[in-house]
């Protein structure tokens, strides 16, 4: 017992301090692993702060993405042809579910959108893959894949590359989204649909414009997880993890869909190598989810989410 | 103070501050209910009533002061079902029914302190169970009754107009049976009938049922005609305290109603 | 003209709250009880039987726990899954465990062990609402299918991580292994669905119903009316995981007879989840139809083209049902949120006044 008890509560710390730089490498591979998660709950974030709606979908639309690219690229189209008719499909999509689906249901309660957006995810899943097939496939964009020494560390230039991109990417939506006339008929959408109205911001437009900034934003994760591990089904799964990050983070905060991300990242990664081989390997199966529960406990509306006060 | 049999009053609130943040709701509001009366609290517009029945439920947490119902001081950690346990009752502005269930069963919820049966015996259907929602039943019917709602028992609460679904609100607290009721303005977008009819329920669940009423209201001639006695707040403060026709001619009152510039 | 309540006055608040109060429905039903019990075992083949109907009694068993939650308590949950796994396991460690007792009692202790983690899973639902809620669920889910796959103990350290229902009599008859026949492990399910959805009905149109739909629709309210918002929340999580972890142990003894974790995975959340939606969130007879529904789709998927001379892949099976759920989600949820149970209710008000148009 007591064995166990040091295994889980001691041994790892020590193994930390005794192999730092191994320890910062995991950290790091962390922090990487952390900022493609939080490419998706950007896509969350973007449309909930926006409209309301929770977009459960939104995994799965990475996965769409990414599908049609790779089924362009390999019916012989050149990648920056590819990359523009995927981007068009994506934007086409946005409107197809604005007209068919959110129009129908503006004044439903947030669960029957949930709801929708469950069975739109299955609805995309069924078609990408009806469409492009199922089987896994290579997803080869240019990008290298080797390992770069950076102070002593190992590092992939891969994920560093993707580092860069996802920064780029949250700096440019942060800006349009604070700087811009567009950014801010968001956001005034995002607090009050009614009121938006009332002001001659319009509606459809707008929510059209960040379903279509969303799907390009899981293009651009489908493209980066999609080179790394290949373009498969499970691809959709990794994206039900970007909810732990989403509750980390809030579900209206961009920079917290960031934080939250980099977290349940190293998170993960340091639970599994270092806890993993004590607990039987596979924690990062469960892992965040039960770190975002705990965070729930004393944060019920995460990090930097606003807190919603409830009246009588 | 001491109440209109020389009786010590059901319900003392003394001294409440309440405030978010740096909005002060309420500052410093002493009041006290007495049994079988029928109270009315008025003011302008984000005086703090609400706040202050809020603070009566239990459901906002005073930053000071305390609250003595039936002669017993209420813990600082007690939460709204343990209020309403005590035995106050409460229907609200914008009307909290339940919109997924029927006029019926929103009244059966009124009843809910008063079953004892466990979920065993309620999945049984049978015993003890059946004949307690029996009883529970004709308690609501009751309710019911008296209310004159039997024509939309079975309709779902969310079909029913604005005054009805008022009208089922109050039953269900009415069937909670209630030592203290509070209605946080039961006549609010109602015409000059449904206010009659409202005015005259009010009155008699105080004369049949002895159940004691504070209500908050805006209508004058509605306060005028049934209240024994009105509480006057502004800005978070009771600017006045006592019987209608005195409050009505307070200077002070018709200054905060009017918009008087404070000094 | 045939469906009328003429003449039908109740004069009692018993009759008047009972489960079937039009005489019609009544005769109905016991028909079709009647039916499901003397008929179907001797009428229905091999293939019905365990390929359809008894997968359709075991997730109704399942819809019904998911919806008493869900539906009823407004408690959204995506781990059904790991609730069914909890049940399934706990049955077959019991049974191995302690193999004279009778199955019926292990599918029951099953249950309540089920009931128990529910609550521990549930704990979280008194800060945690809505969205969030659905997220610790899921950690629920996937802690839970890790578990059964890590630790050994589990699954009695057998090499392949799968489970084998070892055969049981009961009352005499074999009622699970390989030698149990179709017929009983039917009657079995059947006996269970139908105890169980009963108790289910009972205990919605009581205050324990009541209280539950009452911390759905605003629970703030309900809290003011003197409902404890721990206990309702936990009695419909306890109460939800107990019909899910018999569902479990029933598709494990009485169904597949040999199951690993992968059976309980996340995409039977979803489905169950489906069912409710489908079927009528609110409504024990949506369950049914929801289960039912979602049982029968891809069967006739499978086989519909080959009635009309194409042929169906399995793989383009699986896409199409996904497609046609999705697509019929959204569809339900924006032309009737309260699924097919609502539509038939329509249906029998409109044959109430038929040939009338109103």
């Amino acid at each position: 017992m007591s064995e166990w008890l040091t295994a889980i509560f001691i041994s790892p710390f020590l193994d930390m301090a005794s192999g730092p730089i191994f320890f910062a490498e995991v950290v790091i591979s962390g922090l990487l692993a952390g900022v493609m998660y939080s490419m998706v709950a950007l896509g969350f974030v973007l449309i909930f702060k926006a409209s309301g709606v929770f977009n459960f979908s939104q995994g799965v639309m990475v996965l769409f993405a990414a599908l049609t690219l790779v089924g362009l690229m390999e019916r012989g189209v050149p990648l920056w042809l590819a990359l523009l008719l995927t981007v068009a499909v994506m934007i086409t999509l946005a409107y197809a579910i604005e007209r068919v689906m959110l129009r129908q249901l503006v004044n439903q309660d947030p669960f029957t959108l949930l709801m929708a957006t469950i069975g739109l995810n299955f609805f995309l899943e069924g078609t990408g893959e009806l469409l492009w097939g199922s089987n896994v496939k290579k997803l080869d964009v240019g990008i290298p894949e080797d390992s770069l020494e950076v102070a002593g560390m190992l590092l992939n230039k891969f994920d560093l590359i993707a580092a860069v991109i996802a920064a780029v990417l949250v700096t440019v939506l942060a800006v349009l989204s604070q700087k811009t006339k567009i950014g801010r008929a968001l956001r005034a959408v995002a607090d009050d649909h009614q009121a938006a109205t009332a002001v001659g911001i319009p509606l459809t437009t707008i929510w059209v414009t960040v379903w279509a900034v969303s799907g390009i934003v899981a293009l651009v994760a489908g493209i980066m997880w999609g080179a790394k591990s290949g373009v498969q089904f499970s691809l959709s799964l990794i994206a039900l993890k970007a909810l732990p990050v989403l509750i980390l983070g809030g579900l209206t905060s961009i920079p917290g869909a960031i934080v939250g991300g980099l977290i349940i990242g190293v998170g993960e990664k340091v639970a599994e190598v270092y806890w993993g081989p004590v607990l039987g390997g596979a924690i990062e199966n469960w892992f965040a989810y039960v770190l975002a529960m705990v965070f729930l406990m004393f944060r019920p509306h995460g990090l930097f989410g606003e807190e919603i006060i409830e009246r009588v | 103070m001491v109440g209109m049999n020389g009786s010590q009053p059901i319900l003392q609130v003394e001294d409440v501050e309440l405030s978010f943040g740096a909005v002060q709701a309420l500052i410093g509001v002493s009041v006290d209910v007495y049994r079988g009366e029928i109270l009315a609290i008025i003011g302008p517009n984000g005086a703090g009533k609400t706040s202050l029945l809020n603070v009566i439920n239990g459901f906002y947490r005073p930053q000071h002061g305390r609250i003595v119902f039936l002669e017993k001081e209420r813990p600082k950690h007690f939460r709204p079902y343990q209020v309403a346990r005590q035995g106050i009752a409460r229907t609200f502005q914008n009307v909290a029914l339940f919109k997924g269930m029927s006029t019926l069963d929103n009244i059966m919820t009124g009843r809910t302190l008063h079953t004892r049966t466990s979920f065993l015996s309620q999945a049984l259907y049978w015993g003890r169970a059946l004949r307690e929602e029996e009883v529970q039943r004709r308690r609501v019917e009751e309710v019911i009754d008296f209310l004159e709602i039997e024509s939309i028992r079975k309709t779902p609460v969310g079909r029913l107009p604005y005054g009805l679904q008022k009208r089922v609100e109050l039953g269900r607290a009415l069937a909670a049976e209630p030592e203290l009721l509070l209605l946080d303005e039961p006549m609010a977008g109602m015409n000059v009938e449904e206010k009659e009819d409202m005015s005259r329920f009010i009155l008699d669940i105080r004369d049949e049922f002895g159940v004691t009423c504070v209500l908050i209201e805006h209508d004058m001639g509605v306060v005028m005609d049934i209240s024994d006695r009105v509480v006057v707040l502004d800005y978070g403060r009771k600017i006045a305290d006592g019987p209608p026709h005195d409050v009505r001619t307070n200077r002070e009152v018709i200054e905060a109603y009017l918009g008087v510039a404070h000094e | 003209m045939i469906y009328r309540e003429t003449g039908q006055f109740k004069t009692s608040y018993r009759s008047d709250q009972s489960i079937f109060p039009i005489v019609q429905d009544r005769w109905a039903i016991y028909l079709m009880v009647a039916v499901a019990y003397l008929i179907i075992p001797f009428a229905a083949n091999e293939y019905w039987l365990q390929a359809i109907l008894i997968p359709f009694l075991i997730f109704t068993m399942a819809a019904l726990g998911l919806n008493l939650l869900t539906g009823y308590a407004g408690q959204l949950s995506l781990g059904t899954g790991g609730f069914m796994a909890v049940g399934a396991y706990a049955a077959y460690k019991l049974t191995t465990m302690f193999p004279a007792v009778p199955m019926p009692l292990v599918f029951l202790a099953a249950g309540l062990v089920t009931a128990v983690v529910g609550i521990v899973f549930g704990l979280p639902s008194l800060r945690i609402k809505g969205l969030y809620l659905a997220v610790a669920t899921l950690a629920a889910q996937f802690f839970l299918i890790w578990l059964f796959n890590r630790v050994g103990w589990f699954y009695n350290y057998n090499p392949s991580g799968t489970i084998t229902a070892p055969p049981r009599t009961f009352l005499g008859i074999m009622v699970t292994g390989p030698e149990a026949t179709a017929p009983v492990r039917y009657l079995v399910c059947l006996t269970f669905v139908a105890v169980f959805a009963l108790l289910a009905k009972n205990m919605v149109r009581s205050e324990i119903g009541r209280t539950w739909m009452a911390i759905r629709d605003m629970d703030i309210a309900a809290e003011i009316i003197g409902i404890r918002p721990l206990t309702t929340k936990l009695s419909a999580f306890a109460i939800s995981s107990f019909y899910c972890g018999v569902s479990g142990a029933l598709f494990l003894f009485l169904y597949l007879g040999s199951i690993e974790t992968q059976a309980f995975d996340i995409t039977v959340s979803f489905e169950v989840l489906f069912m409710v939606i489908i079927g009528g969130m609110g409504s024990i007879l949506g369950s049914f139809i929801g289960a039912g529904f979602i049982s029968l789709m891809p069967i006739l998927l499978t086989n519909a083209p080959h009635w009309i001379g194409l042929e169906m892949p399995v793989d383009l099976a699986k896409e199409l049902e996904a497609i046609i759920f999705g697509g019929l989600i959204i569809f339900f949820l924006i032309v009737e949120p309260h699924g097919l149970a609502r539509l038939w209710q329509i249906g029998k008000e409109k044959l109430r006044r038929w040939p009338f148009p109103y």
